[in-house]
């Protein structure tokens, strides 16, 4: 009901275009360009409204999606300190998805809904997710390297103008900046242990550099929704700002642990203190966003096989609440 | 008395002393080993629960059991004094040297099935730790009073879930009904003691089974009550989990948990 009524506030009460509208849209942008918080209640532009819908559900769906290749490993983790830190790890990403569901529930959707839209494949989630976690070093790579390109990418949504899409990022950020420091230190015990686990880590690091680089989206010229999105104070740095700014924090972290990112160009400029690279594949995040990467089947068809094989689950819980509720109005 | 009959006393007594070692190291290793096998259990179900919030709560009982497995082995491993730590009993026992309880390998099966073992399991090591708590041994008795807390969260999880279930659907009711009628075989080997429970209660270590029986059958009877759950007609089949003869799952587990150590033997991870 509640989210209901919110989702009438944005599309019916005000015709775009009207002067009352065209009013409390130059408010809206003051009140945003004067660095205030959105929140639920406060009027917002259905457009504005859509995009953290999108962005927000987006999101949880990659923290949700997110277990299945790190989950892969909980069972084989090599030592027990290791299997409890994922364990811990991969239950924070699903607490994510949970804050995350709720801040966009705020603006009007269920999460039900949403996670029809996942199961359905109408929803994107994060391409990086469509890679496999073939060997340990990957699990170690994931947090080191995409949880590394994640936080630079939420660390400016925590001051988003949305309030509690913001507030969700703070804690979310925290938890991922904890998670980025475990897997530097998988990636550092394989760098100084054996022979064979250099060479798992430096291939672990072979695979997830360039999807990594790529997770931060089209370049700027390319961008759709920056433009917009910055506007509204959704989005404080560009695509490629971000994507600069990792690889310059990252190649150095490389280099202590004495592995070699896999591209010939990766040079630092003197001049410009920054890391220059090559040239981004971006036919392959294309063909990994339109469906056709190595993992995009199998890890939509486990969240439809957990999601229906959990029917009856949810049914029975369903079932026993609304006895109970009877029972206690039978006894009233 | 004689100096001939004290030394015969302290030979009696470091001879006990040795029998309640070993059976206190044994006694702790099946604690032991009876979380880390219900944890890994658990964490196959990570990413693939019924819903999100049961997936939060899977994972957390498997991280609260591999930090008591963790806890348990390492003091197993300081029992034993062999240079052995939590890792190496971890990766490198193979199935007959596991002296987990039966029930606690038992495969995930349906979310049903993984409840019931979950609560029967639940049941039996919030009785343990209650009694451990008051342990002449100090040790076992801090890491008890940790896993107290921790298994009555366990309880209410799993028997909460029990209620739902068999109180909710007719599928569901149906489904939990056939997972107790499965898995109840394996819950005798729970109040069965052996002479290393026999020791172990002698010396004031853990409180003895035959006493926990009747409170831990009562809470069980009090929650299949509340789930409109029948219990099955007891199937006396002595399993020996906790003397290292397992069911075939096992292996498997196992085979799976200690893969990466078996494959680089003496990697630091």
């Amino acid at each position: 009901m509640y989210t209901q009524a919110l989702d009438s506030l944005g599309k019916d009460c005000l015709p775009a275009g009207s002067t009352q509208g065209s009013a409390l849209e130059a408010r809206f942008q003051a009140r945003v360009d004067a660095d205030e918080k959105i929140e639920p209640k406060d009027w917002m532009p259905d457009a504005y409204r859509q995009t953290l819908i999108r962005q927000i559900s987006q999101h949880a769906h990659s923290e949700i999606v997110g277990m299945l290749p790190e989950g892969n490993w909980i069972t084989r983790a090599p030592t027990l300190r290791r299997k409890a830190v994922l364990i811990a790890k991969v239950q924070d990403e699903g607490g994510h998805g949970m804050y995350l569901y709720s801040a966009a529930e705020t603006l009007g959707i269920s999460r039900q809904q949403m996670i029809e839209q996942l199961l359905a494949g109408t929803a994107k989630y994060s391409s990086i997710f469509n890679y496999p976690t073939l060997t340990w070093a990957d699990v170690g790579a994931v947090g080191w390297l995409v949880d590394g390109a994640a936080i630079m990418n939420q660390i400016p949504i925590c001051r988003c103008s949305y309030g509690p899409y913001a507030r969700a990022m703070v804690r979310i950020c925290r938890e991922e900046s904890f998670h980025q420091r475990q897997g530097f230190e998988i990636m550092l015990a394989l760098a100084r242990g054996s022979a064979e686990q250099r060479q798992m880590a430096q291939d672990a690091l072979n695979r997830w550099w360039w999807p990594s680089i790529m997770m931060f989206g089209p370049s700027d010229t390319q961008s759709k929704h920056t433009a917009q999105s910055m506007r509204w104070k959704i989005k404080r740095f560009t695509n490629d700002e971000l994507r600069q700014k990792f690889i310059d924090i990252t190649a150095p972290q490389a280099e202590f642990l004495g592995l070699k990112i896999p591209d010939p160009q990766l040079h630092r400029d003197e001049g410009s203190e920054h890391y220059r690279f090559g040239t981004i594949d971006w036919s392959e995040f294309q063909a990994v966003l339109q469906g056709n990467g190595p993992c995009n089947r199998e890890r939509l068809e486990a969240r439809r096989h957990a999601h229906a094989e959990g029917g009856w689950v949810r049914e029975a819980a369903a079932a026993h609440a609304e006895k109970q509720r009877a029972r206690a109005a039978q006894a009233a | 008395m004689s100096a001939a009959n004290a030394a015969d006393e302290m030979k009696g007594q470091s001879l006990n002393a040795q029998l309640s070692n070993d059976a206190r190291l044994r006694y702790v290793l099946r604690l032991g080993d009876t979380s880390l096998v219900l944890g890994q259990r658990l964490g196959e179900w990570v990413g693939h629960s019924p819903a999100l919030e049961e997936d939060l709560g899977l994972a957390n009982l498997a991280l609260d059991l591999v930090g008591q497995a963790r806890l348990l082995l390492s003091y197993a491993a300081e029992i034993e004094g062999k240079g052995r730590d939590e890792d190496a009993l971890a990766f490198f026992r193979d199935a007959p040297q596991f002296t987990n309880l039966t029930l606690a390998e038992q495969p995930n099966g349906d979310f049903a099935q993984t409840l019931v073992r979950q609560f029967l399991l639940d049941a039996w090591q919030l009785e343990i730790y209650e009694g451990l708590a008051s342990s002449s041994d100090t040790r076992l008795a801090a890491i008890a009073a940790k896993a107290v807390k921790e298994t009555r969260y366990h309880f209410r999880f799993s028997s909460g879930w029990l209620i739902r279930l068999g109180d909710g659907t007719e599928e569901s009711h149906r489904r939990a009904q056939n997972a107790l009628e499965g898995i109840w075989r394996f819950t005798d080997e729970l109040f069965v003691a052996d002479e290393v429970d026999e020791q172990v209660a002698a010396a004031g270590i853990a409180p003895r089974l035959a006493d926990l029986q009747p409170r831990w059958s009562a809470h069980i009877d009090e929650v299949l009550g509340g789930a409109t759950l029948q219990r099955p007609a007891s199937i006396p089949y002595p399993w020996h989990g906790k003397r290292g003869v397992h069911t075939e799952h096992l292996g498997h587990m196992l085979t799976e948990m200690q893969h990466l150590q078996r494959t680089y033997p003496g990697a630091q991870w």
